[in-house]
């Protein structure tokens, strides 16, 4: 609970950023609004106002402050704004309801956990391959490390409109994006793990005329368990990642990244700012999920002193 | 060549091809063990004690000569499970605790859930670690540890037990305590020990046997039969006869070493 304090520091700091930001931002919007509800404002035309930046129009117009935090299309939502919207949107609606944004977490959720899923094993198969066929050493790393060069806003429309044309709709196209950005962690971190025990602990193993099968199962697979969860908890939030941009440039009408999407385009922030942050408490709760789950394996295998 | 030789090498020849050129490890070696000795290998860095272990243990290839592991093949010997190895760490698995650690030789072996539970007893009871078998390694000492993993070597019965400076890393009380507790083990279990170290004390106070060997290329530059009794209390380092065999050591260390 040490932690608490710095983190708290940091947050308020951001929230303060926030806050003090939400005036010079939404400055101009508000100047024009107050206009038209005959409010004095300087100067009085758009076009004059345009010549000032947000900060310069603010400190013209200290009178349009409070005006700033309440408009109904800013340009930044101030937090209270953005809470607002989450809890009616998180709390008050029926989840079934497609304004809930638990429904449409639940939507992300589902493709992020099998993309994850599919790319953790994948992950892990291709880590033992790697490490134990040298031609898989060779050849896999290099094209995985290429993948990962390849913008997946780019890859995600492509794989998406072609696994459509062959019927194959709805769930697991995005759960192949969420995939395909979960697995490379696993890769690195399982190779890493798995060459982890040093060249004493083989030729201990070797003393016993020990196979090849139970070198893995005893020795390498145990000893890359940290690592695997070091992985795990970076591929699940890129999963998560994966299966919002999957969302976005395709019209999907349910997710996260609808939602963002359809904030954006019909002039909703606050919607959009909802499930941005629903988003982020998301792949917070799934990392804290493998921190606990890492806590507790690694205690069970009697390594919690590390 | 007898039958109660054990370990036997005659001219035994390693080269390692490194980048620098060939390394000439182990250079006409030649060497025989007899069942039941403590055989201390010392010298200084580089002059191929480790290796010579290594080849007994077939965890190297030799590039010439002959050696034999009880009538066997050094891979053959390995195969019949003819020895246990000590390692300069203990490295027990971190997440297996001491009884788990001792085990994982009996599970590779394929001893029986009942068996494997009876020799983890019993072995812990020979280094002194009864009633450790369910604590985790980080929860003992470093002297506990190297204990758990020579007691690990002892689980499946092997007639020799080769140790590779198991006591480099403890300080000087811990190995003093340590020494005491292995002349007692190989007492009781009448093993064929083979010790590398580079500890002049260390080696006299253990060994019946002390191979002196010199580094660039490695070689045996003094066989010492010890004549010390089996029974060693520790104040036997005061003796004249061990003072003498320690001068001999020194004399075969410095006769091998080229200053360069």
């Amino acid at each position: 609970m040490k932690s608490l304090l710095p983190v708290l520091s940091v947050v308020g700091a951001i929230l303060l950023f926030w806050v003090v930001s939400v005036v010079p931002m939404n400055m101009h919007l508000t100047a024009d609004l107050a206009q038209r509800q005959d409010i004095a404002v300087s100067p009085d035309t758009p076009v004059a106002r345009q010549e000032y930046s947000g900060i310069g129009l603010a400190l013209r117009n200290p009178q349009l402050f409070g005006m700033t935090y309440s408009l109904d299309r800013p340009r930044l939502p101030s937090p209270h704004q953005v809470a607002v919207e989450m809890w009616e949107t998180i709390a008050l609606k029926k989840v079934t309801s497609r304004r809930s944004l638990v429904y449409h977490g639940w939507v992300t959720l589902s493709a992020t956990l099998l993309g994850f899923a599919i790319g953790t094993g994948l992950g892990i198969l291709l880590a033992v391959g790697i490490v134990y066929n040298r031609a898989m050493d060779m050849s896999v790393m290099p094209w995985a490390i290429a993948s990962q060069t390849i913008p997946i806003l780019a890859l995600a429309p492509m794989i998406i409109v072609m696994l459509g044309s062959i019927g194959i709709q709805g769930l697991f196209p995005k759960a192949v994006i969420s995939a395909y950005l979960s697995f490379f962690p696993v890769v690195v971190g399982m190779v890493k793990g798995l060459r982890s025990p040093d060249r004493m602990q083989l030729d201990l193993l070797r003393t016993y005329s020990a196979s090849a099968s139970q070198g893995f199962w005893k020795l390498r697979l145990p000893a890359s368990v940290p690592y695997l969860f070091a992985s795990l908890k970076i591929g699940i939030s890129a999963s998560l990642v994966g299966a919002i941009v999957a969302e976005l440039p395709t019209g999907a009408r349910a997710g996260f990244g609808a939602r963002m999407l359809v904030g954006d385009q019909y002039g909703q922030p606050m919607v959009t700012w909802a499930a941005l942050f629903a988003a982020a408490l998301t792949a917070a709760a799934l990392v804290g999920l493998f921190s606990l789950m890492e806590r507790w394996t690694l205690r069970r295998m009697g390594m919690h002193a590390t | 060549m007898t039958a109660d030789t054990t370990i036997n090498a005659q001219g035994l020849n390693l080269t390692f091809e490194t980048n620098d050129g060939p390394v000439h490890a182990l250079k006409d070696v030649n060497l025989e063990i007899k069942k039941g000795e403590f055989v201390s290998f010392i010298g200084p860095s580089g002059c191929g004690k480790t290796t010579f272990l290594r080849c007994i243990a077939g965890l190297e290839t030799p590039t010439g000569g002959e050696i034999s592991v009880n009538g066997m093949t050094p891979d053959e010997a390995r195969m019949a499970r003819a020895y246990g190895y000590v390692f300069q760490a203990a490295g027990l698995y971190p997440w297996r605790t001491i009884g788990g650690n001792i085990k994982l030789p009996l599970e590779i072996m394929g001893f029986s859930k009942a068996e494997q539970n009876e020799r983890v007893g019993r072995v812990l009871e020979l280094v002194d670690l009864a009633g450790f078998e369910k604590k985790f390694p980080w929860q003992l000492s470093g002297g506990m540890q190297q204990r758990a993993s020579i007691a690990r070597a002892l689980a499946f019965d092997a007639d020799i037990l080769l140790m590779d400076e198991p006591f480099g890393a403890l300080d000087e009380i811990v190995r003093d305590h340590l020494n005491e507790q292995l002349l007692q083990l190989w007492a009781r279990t009448e093993k064929t020990i083979g010790f590398v170290t580079h500890s002049i004390p260390e080696a006299v106070y253990l060994s019946t046997k002390i191979v002196v060997m010199s580094p660039r290329p490695g070689r045996i530059t003094d066989v010492i039969e010890s004549p010390l009794p089996k029974e060693r209390p520790l104040d036997i380092r005061d003796s004249a006869a061990f003072i003498e065999i320690a001068h001999r050591v020194r004399d075969g260390l410095r006769a091998g070493h080229v200053d360069d």
